[in-house]
């Protein structure tokens, strides 16, 4: 049975994973490597981190010199877009696996039939809420603390996917009003705020990389809910007879 | 007699099902920390469109 989840889980992840990285590489990527420009031009004006190098194979990935260490990083071109399409597949196949986890946990069964629906419902949870307070980032932009925006950002998922969760399966007035304080929450107390400063990124640019990766995200996630009900409904329907 | 061997069947099988349930989680939690988390060198910079595609908090 663990195979058979395994399975649909990976298949999902890789299906959505490929077509997230042809969309990366026609929409996304382009406009990541346009913010790098003007991060390393911002960059080199208020960092001095030794010689920029000049123009050549290492001066596309040197644009982070200044946040992460060394270390080995996909040249650009073909790597970069393979090293790119990999990790979206990765990372497909841990959302499916989590998307699985939730309906084998709660019993609700992912079907043919609702396997969209599970797909939209976590864009809803894990792209969208967040958005709405730690939109989609480029290199270069002014962020506040990493940490703190990763834990507003996974507690934000937590409490949306909670809220979805009753929304879809209660119906007494007191589980309903739990759930919309739920998704409200974490935009009550609101995502950690970006220091002062100037942004290096032009806001147009910004603007169509956060649009952009809304809308991959959209597709991405489709993709994910669709394969997961299609191989999950037809093998594990037995595991959700409890 | 009948009804304990089936309730205890399902039992089984609703613990199966949450055993299932707990390990794909951990998978789950495993790919998307090496995907969006993970400081290390290595991993951020292969990842590194990705986690912006993504919307991941990164740098």
């Amino acid at each position: 049975m663990i195979g058979r989840a395994v399975l649909a889980v990976l298949l999902a992840g890789i299906a959505a994973g490929l077509v997230m990285g042809v969309i990366q590489h026609v929409r996304l990527t382009p406009l990541i490597l346009e913010a790098e420009v003007f991060e390393r031009a911002g960059g080199s004006a208020s960092h001095s981190h030794g010689a920029a190098p000049e123009a050549g194979t290492t001066a596309e990935s040197g644009g982070h010199d200044h946040d992460h260490g060394e270390g080995w990083k996909p040249e650009d071109g073909w790597p970069r877009t393979l090293a790119t399409t990999f990790t979206a597949a990765m990372t497909g196949a841990g959302f499916a696996a989590i998307l699985a986890a939730v309906s084998l946990l709660t019993g609700l069964q992912i079907s043919r039939k609702n396997g969209i629906l599970w797909g939209l419902c976590g864009f809803l949870a894990v792209t969208l809420a967040p958005a709405a307070g730690l939109p989609p980032e480029l290199p270069g932009m002014t962020a506040a603390d990493l940490f703190a925006r990763q834990v507003w950002w996974v507690g934000t998922i937590a409490a949306t996917a909670a809220g979805i969760y009753l929304f879809a399966t209660q119906t007494r007035a007191a589980a309903l009003v739990l759930a919309a304080v739920l998704i409200l929450a974490p935009h009550v107390i609101g995502a950690p705020v970006p220091p002062q400063g100037e942004n290096l990124i032009p806001a147009e640019l910004i603007a169509r990389f956060v649009s952009n990766s809304i809308a991959a995200n959209a597709v991405f996630w489709c993709i994910i809910g669709v394969f997961l009900g299609l191989v999950l409904g037809q093998t594990a329907k037995d595991i959700y007879a409890t | 007699m009948t009804a304990r061997t089936i309730s205890s069947a399902t039992s089984l099988k609703g613990s199966k099902r949450i055993a299932a349930g707990f390990a794909l989680l951990f998978i789950g939690a495993t790919l998307t920390f090496a995907a969006g988390f993970s400081s290390m060198a290595v991993a951020h910079n292969t990842a590194h469109d990705t986690r912006h595609a993504i919307g991941f908090p990164c740098h």
